[in-house]
């Protein structure tokens, strides 16, 4: 197997099928770890990890938090509005200051893309990048390849169809890059106003018919409608929204039989996704948010220094 | 009586279009002959054999910062860049703080200009008052304290309709106006070219079509009112192919393109460097393509570099957050002559004429030639010469720049104004 020899997870661009691989199974033993009574083991006792979170989140960090928990890592949880950050210190002096505290692993959530790039080139800590702007969001594309690869066998070969707001989705980036270089087809699909230019030179199929996007689909992973894009002219309204990209049993049908229903969370249940199809028999996404502490494991046991004498 | 004899030199003539070599004699800030063979008789000789000898050079697009932004470049540390890049003049846009609206602030320039004493600089008033794009500017009041074009550089006038009557005014005067062309609801919370790259990036894009409608519409609008248009920092093909049609039915239009833009693409974005935040954005080779092919067939007249200096604070930050921006004296020429001369895209007059004659047409200066009678202002180039950019050797306050580290050939080795060494890096002069 190969060694892991990265500071930082900025992004699935710039990892290889063979490093994205190794971060996959990785994050098996750390899901059976999730398994059992005692969720915990010493690997990162003395170990610091900072979440640093420029931006409501509940679930990410969360994830993140327990993951290094069950990992015995010390956490700590700074949350920070961007207009402190507009107003007073710096990105890079506020990382300096938990770098100088003793932070090994800083997880960085943060509205503006490329602010991890600029953390990770300051600090000698590892920076995990929990999602910046519409750039990328590799942790939870990661746990997207671990849910289908788990269910699946194997990402080569299937038919990946992504489904909503393209345009400002880091979710859907991670995913494309990490999708593309496992084998998978990636198909995307959402208003022509949410498609962002070039994307198929990521090497996606781009379609603006959902039925087109569903048919023999083996993963449909819809994205969260953030309602406010409406007022900024994206779409009309919620019920033509709905009506043209949601998901609902009637357009499931022309997936693959068995296929895989994901979605990032948190749902516009009966916009993007129906009821019945979110709590119906394909959807694993419970499993995902199960699988992103197991993931998010692996990567901070990896980054992390897992694996040293103390473990 | 104080003499300077430039002796051995090749001269440009960009005018006439030759190269020949002659030497040149300076008296009292004057040329008073160029030919073979002069001599000093009690003056200082200069030895410039193997170097070219070109008229100064003029960069009329240059954000000097004072009155209001002097920690990011005052008017006396950007006449030094622009002396150590080659520049015996320049011409700075007016979005200080205050605006250069009014005689005041222009006069103020003129005299802080003086002081500095090194290169000369040449105000270009307001459009509009603050550049609100709302009402005109006392134009009449403004040309005759000194200002020599009007522009609202970096905000655009929204409305069309102030447009065309700051337009038809501006002719009145006898001024031209310079437009940045910018639609700004397209463009509108953007931070680099919209395409492949803000797409990877995530980023926000500002498309073409952003450019391209204002370039439309303000030749539509120069062509209605007769006023002569200057098209700043062209960045587009499409803006190119505008300007050129305009240019074929007899539209009193003009424009200039920036070093950065014929040499960097929206790649140079990839790791999310500052320094290559600048607005128009870096776009793309076709757009490189498009640039040098009109620099060559003439469309585009002028090369300026929008040098907008800016603090390390301000530019060390998240890419969304960084002003617009980059330096640009200090590295245009060894541009001009690694990416269009070297490889053939331009002749050295040519070239030269872009950053002379062109742009001195435009703002209707004297300068940009070497005739004899005329202010000793002359470059000194050695198009052999290689050096390695490093921003900590700028004289500008601004060390944003995307050049860093990038090898350059062909560049400024002493600038003369008014018959004064403002700048000499290494030539030797015999008194």
């Amino acid at each position: 197997m190969m060694n892991w020899k990265r500071k930082d997870i900025l992004g699935l661009q710039n990892l290889s099928a063979e490093e994205i691989g190794l971060i996959l199974d990785t994050a098996v033993p750390m899901k059976e770890i999730l398994g059992r009574a005692i969720k915990k083991v010493p690997t990162l006792r003395g170990r610091t990890v900072v979440t640093l979170f420029y931006e409501p989140s509940t679930r990410t960090r969360t994830s993140f938090e327990l993951a290094a928990k069950y990992l015995s890592a010390d956490s700590v949880n700074l949350s920070a509005s961007t207009s402190s950050v507009v107003k007073g210190e710096t990105l890079k002096d506020t990382a300096r200051t938990l770098v100088a505290m003793g932070a090994d692993v800083v997880v960085l959530r943060h509205p503006m893309a490329g602010a991890p790039n600029l953390l990770a080139s300051t600090i000698p800590a590892a920076v995990i990048n929990a999602g910046d702007g519409a750039h990328e969001h590799p942790t939870q594309a990661l746990l997207d390849m671990f849910t289908v690869r788990e269910k699946m066998g194997q990402l080569a070969g299937l038919n990946v169809a992504i489904i909503g707001d393209i345009l400002h989705s880091r979710v859907a980036r991670s995913n494309i890059w990490g999708f593309t270089k496992m084998g998978a087809r990636v198909r995307i699909c959402g208003p022509a106003t949410m498609i962002p230019p070039e994307i198929e030179a990521m090497g996606v199929y781009v379609c603006t018919r959902m039925e087109e996007a569903l048919d023999g689909a083996d993963v449909v992973m819809m994205l969260r409608i953030q309602l406010e894009r409406q007022q900024q002219g994206l779409f009309p309204s919620i019920r033509e929204y709905a009506r043209l990209f949601g998901l609902n049993r009637k357009r499931l049908a022309l997936a693959r039989p068995g296929a895989l229903v994901m979605h990032p969370g948190p749902m516009n249940r009966g916009v993007e996704i129906s009821p019945e199809v979110a709590d119906g028999v394909n959807a694993v996404i419970n499993e995902q948010v199960t699988n992103g502490v197991a993931v998010r494991m692996a990567l901070l046991y990896l980054l992390g220094g897992g694996g040293m004498p103390d473990a | 009586m104080h003499k300077l004899l430039l002796k051995g030199g090749r001269v440009v003539d960009p005018q006439a279009g030759e190269i020949f070599a002659a030497d040149i004699l300076i008296v009292d800030g004057r040329i008073t002959a160029i030919g073979p063979g002069l001599e000093p008789g009690e003056g200082a000789v200069m030895d410039v054999a193997g170097k070219l000898v070109a008229p100064g050079l003029i960069d009329m697009h240059v954000h000097f910062r004072e009155p209001g932004f002097e920690a990011k470049e005052t008017i006396a540390s950007g006449s030094r860049a622009a002396a150590r890049g080659g520049f015996t003049a320049v011409a700075c846009m007016p979005n200080t703080n205050p605006v250069a609206d009014n005689r005041a602030v222009i006069t103020y320039i003129k005299t802080r200009a003086e002081e500095a004493g090194l290169v000369k600089v040449y105000p270009i008033a307001a459009l509009t008052r603050g550049s609100r794009g709302e009402e005109l500017t006392e134009m009449a009041d403004l040309k005759e304290a000194g200002a020599v074009a009007l522009s609202d550089d970096g905000h655009p006038v929204a409305s069309a309709a102030v447009m065309r009557r700051a337009m038809q005014y501006a002719r009145m005067v006898g001024l031209p106006v310079i437009s940045h062309c910018e639609e700004p609801t397209l463009s509108a919370g953007g931070v680099m070219h919209e395409g492949y790259m803000s797409t990877v990036l995530g980023l926000p894009g500002i498309p073409a079509a952003a450019e391209e409608i204002m370039v439309a519409r303000d030749i539509i609008l120069s062509e209605y009112t007769g006023c002569p248009l200057h098209i700043a920092h062209v960045s587009t093909s499409g803006s190119v192919r505008l300007i050129r049609e305009a240019k074929a039915r007899g539209v009193p239009v003009t424009a200039e393109v920036t070093p950065h833009h014929f040499t960097l693409t929206d790649r140079a974005v990839a790791d999310y460097n500052t320094s290559t935040k600048v607005n128009p954005p870096l776009r793309t080779e076709e757009d490189v393509a498009a640039l040098k092919e009109a620099l060559a067939d003439g469309t585009i007249d002028v090369i300026a570099t929008d040098h907008a200096p800016h603090t390390l604070e301000e530019k060390d930050v998240e890419y969304q957050l960084a002003p617009f921006g980059l330096v640009g004296l200090e590295t245009a020429l060894g541009l001009v002559w690694t990416e269009l001369v070297v490889p053939g895209v331009l002749s050295p007059v040519e070239a030269i004429r872009k950053l002379t004659v062109n742009p001195a047409r435009i703002l209707g200066l004297q300068e940009g030639v070497l005739k004899v009678g005329a202010d000793a202002d002359i470059t000194i180039i050695d198009p052999e010469l290689m050096e390695v950019v490093d921003p900590a050797t700028f004289a500008s306050k601004g060390r944003n720049t995307p050049f860093s580290g990038r090898r350059l050939q062909g560049l400024p080795v002493a600038t003369i104004v008014k018959g004064r060494v403002v700048y000499n890096r290494d030539l030797a002069v015999i008194a």
